[in-house]
């Protein structure tokens, strides 16, 4: 027998009844957060990137730039029909920090005449990553803390710098990802685009992605130390970013850049574009954010539809230990049901079909026993023809040896007879 | 840890590098196109391995920022604040309570009121559980602490340890539920019980067959941290052949104790974790009082014939311990018991439903595990 009494005070978040207790000294558990952070760069970190835009519209590059490295050896090649995505793990380190990531890229968004499909792979992409890791979550023996997080963290938007409003292909495709995976939109190439402009566009890609309801990423604030530089940040979206891995010497320093005849464009100079502001929420400052809502957010939403789906619920807690076993169960009666039921017809369509040729095969063989019973038939007549000639043959070749016989009977007795005839017939010849 | 992060050049002073190696690619369509690997290169993009451009004029230390992540994570983790919960058995009168004091410094744990002789001894054991907030240096925890008043009091002691492993299982339990729900919390309550703190008394000899039960049970499901309670009356002598007697002992009877051989990650981890092995049980005196110790105010224990200093190694282990469970091991003996004594506890779990029913349906235990959703 035991009895169990619980105090319970809670972590003051909502401030509910608190139970707080001063502490005579230095106990030293302030050393959990180095413990965590310890033990998080031991395993190392995942990062999962998904470029989605047209084609050229800097993808790569930008990528390269960000990175500070060269990504790819050969240029993609645009030759697939649909849209495809080509996806690329690389492991980075900087200082202690190792970093598994992976950059995945839409190849041929866009390319294609009628887009109305072109969403699809990416939505099919996105939520395969998110099924591999609720397999993992629900297997019965599973490795969760070593498991290579494939699920996309952040999805860079790729909008074409022509200076006017949104297409249609983004605003689908930015809806359609929404609730899937945290959206950074950002303006390509904006080089091409003059500074008055860009302003202007940021304006009415805002107000066209707000009045259409898409939700793009915010950048957190509810912490303090954060608060301040990303809710100035979430004021600049999208960012219109310039990407380079070329350098130019600028001064007397190497710097990325994109150098024209009018001028020389520098990457990181925020005069000139946003890659700098990019760089710092992507990377510096929101990364675990962006990792986090991925998970608790978005992952969370997939599962909840998808165990919903496969007719799971949350029933009352009376009946809760035993209701996703038994679920289960059920599941896998009504899925052993339906194989049978498949089973079942398929073997009544093979009868079927077995009796149909059965068939078939019984009416050829009247048909071909007809056909011998005609050929016979024709062919006895024609043998009676044939014999029935004959015998009138025979007929007439019997009578004319009859005649012949009897011809020849009456010569011989009119040789006899008078062998004058004869002679008289010769004299008459001779005459 | 590379310093402040850039401003407009992104230039920062401090030995950022970047290294990188390609892993794999994939290509993934809906034409279902064949997968093509590269060959795997290690090439610095930008010169050597510290970033500098080979032979330019100017270094350019190209630091990226990826190891801001550190900080990131440790924002979050002051802000969603930690939990813990730590469970002590052992008979009445071992310093349970003083010992959890001391170790955080506060009244976290009641001691046993001192009652009439009737109320003494409780007819069954308890399972009493407090939490309470503390925060230090910003860092705030929600400590649980789970008493087991009446473990191994009774005459007849057996089974005493059935109602702290249920106890255990059912903090399992519990979170399983939470985590097999379609509608979850953002982050389940952890009532797990992180680690058990054992208290051997101090007989000096040997270990009694209460305890070589109770942990031989218990250190299957739960960390284990045994302890010589009130070692204040063993000489050094004494304790030291006390402790290579319970080592010997608890070796002999195959029970693991925290920290377990099987689970070191790699050679750092098993060069520390061997010391401490070493050197298990600690021989702890708790003490939530202080005493003026060479002009100094100390934690400890008078008597008259000098005065126990709590946190001097070379009066007792208490320092040990309070560094192994708090400041070194706390994260680690969380992700043991959420890594793998959870997910045993998990998969006996799952499993036991599945044989429930494959028998019901007379299919063979082990197609069962081929069979996941």
């Amino acid at each position: 027998q035991t009895k169990c009494f619980f105090y319970r005070s809670h972590i003051g978040e909502q401030g509910e009844g608190a139970r707080a207790v001063p502490l005579a000294g230095h106990v030293g558990f302030d050393s959990m957060p180095d413990q965590l952070v310890n033990k998080s760069v031991n395993h190392g970190f995942c990062f999962n990137i998904l470029c989605v835009g047209e084609t050229g519209l800097g993808k790569s590059t930008l990528m390269d730039t960000l990175f500070n490295t060269k990504f790819e050896g050969e240029p993609t090649q645009h030759n697939q029909p649909g849209v495809t995505l080509k996806s690329n793990t690389y492991e980075l380190q900087e200082s202690n920090v190792r970093l598994k990531l992976t950059v995945v890229n839409t190849v041929g968004f866009g390319d294609q005449i009628n887009k109305e499909d072109s969403y699809k792979s990416i939505v099919e992409f996105i939520d395969a990553q998110f099924e591999a890791y609720l397999q993992e979550e629900l297997k019965i023996k599973r490795t969760l803390h070593s498991y290579h997080d494939t699920r996309i963290h952040a999805c860079l938007y790729f909008i074409a710098p022509t200076g006017h409003s949104l297409k249609s292909l983004d605003l689908v495709t930015m809806k359609k990802l929404d609730s899937k995976v945290n959206i950074i939109p950002i303006v390509a190439k904006s080089d091409a685009i003059s500074k008055s402009e860009l302003a202007k566009f940021k304006i009415k890609i805002t107000s066209e992605l707000v009045s259409n309801g898409v939700q793009i990423y915010q950048f957190p604030t509810d912490d303090e130390s954060v608060a301040e530089i990303n809710s100035t940040m979430n004021s600049h979206l999208p960012f219109a970013v310039v990407g380079s891995t070329e350098e130019v010497k600028i001064g007397n320093k190497m710097v990325k850049a994109r150098q024209y005849p009018w001028g020389t464009v520098q990457v990181e100079n925020e005069n000139h574009c946003d890659f700098v502001k990019l760089r710092e929420m992507l990377i510096r400052v929101n990364m675990e954010d962006l990792r986090e809502q991925t998970h608790t957010r978005h992952y969370e939403l997939y599962r909840r539809c998808k165990l919903e789906e496969m007719g799971f619920k949350d029933t009352d807690p009376d009946s809760k230990p035993f209701s996703l076993q038994e679920t289960y169960e059920a599941k896998r009666n009504e899925f052993m049901g339906e194989l049978q039921k498949k089973e079942e017809e398929m073997r009544q369509m093979f009868v079927q079909r077995v009796k149909e040729k059965e068939a078939e095969l019984k009416e050829a063989e009247k048909e071909l026993h007809e056909k011998f019973d005609r050929l016979k038939k024709l062919h006895q007549d024609e043998k009676k023809k044939v014999e029935d000639k004959k015998k009138s043959l025979d007929d007439e070749l019997n009578m004319f040896k009859q005649k012949k016989t009897a011809a020849e009977l009456l010569h011989n007795q009119a040789q006899q007879a008078g062998g004058s005839t004869t002679l008289k017939r010769d004299k008459e010849r001779k005459k | 840890h590379c310093g402040a992060t850039g401003g407009e050049g992104g230039l920062v002073g401090g030995g950022g590098y970047m290294k990188w190696l390609e892993v794999n690619s994939s290509y993934s369509s809906s034409a279902m196109s064949e997968a093509v690997v590269p060959d795997a290169t290690v090439s610095p993009a930008a010169g050597g391995p510290y970033g500098e451009k080979a032979g330019g004029p100017g270094v350019d230390f190209s630091y990226v920022g990826i190891d801001a992540i550190l900080e990131q994570m440790r924002r979050k983790a002051m802000k969603q604040g930690f939990e813990l919960n730590i469970m002590v058995v052992g008979q009445s009168g071992l310093g349970k309570s003083t010992l959890m004091n001391t170790l955080f410094k506060s009244k976290v744990s009641r001691k046993s009121v001192l009652a009439t002789a009737q109320e003494k001894i409780p007819k069954t054991i308890e399972i009493k559980s407090v939490s309470h907030d503390i925060e230090e240096k910003g860092v705030r925890m929600k400590l649980t602490v789970i008493d087991t008043p009446g473990f191994g009091d009774q005459i007849n002691n057996e089974n005493c340890w059935q109602p702290i492993m249920k106890f255990i299982n059912d903090q399992y339990e519990a979170y399983l539920q939470e985590e097999i729900n379609i509608n979850r919390k953002k982050r389940i309550p952890d009532s797990r019980v992180h680690c058990c703190i054992y208290f051997i008394p101090p007989t000096g000899h040997c270990l009694r067959p209460l305890d070589v039960e109770f942990m031989r049970r218990l250190s299957k499901v739960v960390n284990i941290v045994p302890v010589i309670a009130k070692a204040d009356t063993l000489t050094l002598e004494e304790r030291d052949f006390f402790k290579k007697k319970i080592r010997e002992e608890l070796r002999a009877n195959g029970i693991d104790v925290y920290p377990q051989k099987e689970f070191d990650e790699d050679a750092e981890d098993r060069m520390i974790n061997e010391k401490i092995r070493e050197m298990i049980p600690f021989a702890v005196v708790g003490s939530d009082q202080e005493y003026q110790v060479n002009g100094r105010r100390l934690l400890g224990r008078k008597t008259k014939w000098g005065t126990i200093e709590v946190e001097n190694i070379a009066h007792c282990e208490f320092a040990y311990l309070r560094d192994l469970l708090i400041r070194t091991h706390m994260q680690n003996i969380k992700d043991i018991t959420s890594s793998i004594h959870y997910e045993m506890y998990r998969v006996r779990r799952l499993n036991e439903n599945n044989t429930v029913v494959a028998h019901a349906n007379g299919v063979p235990e082990h197609h069962l595990a081929a069979h996941e959703m």
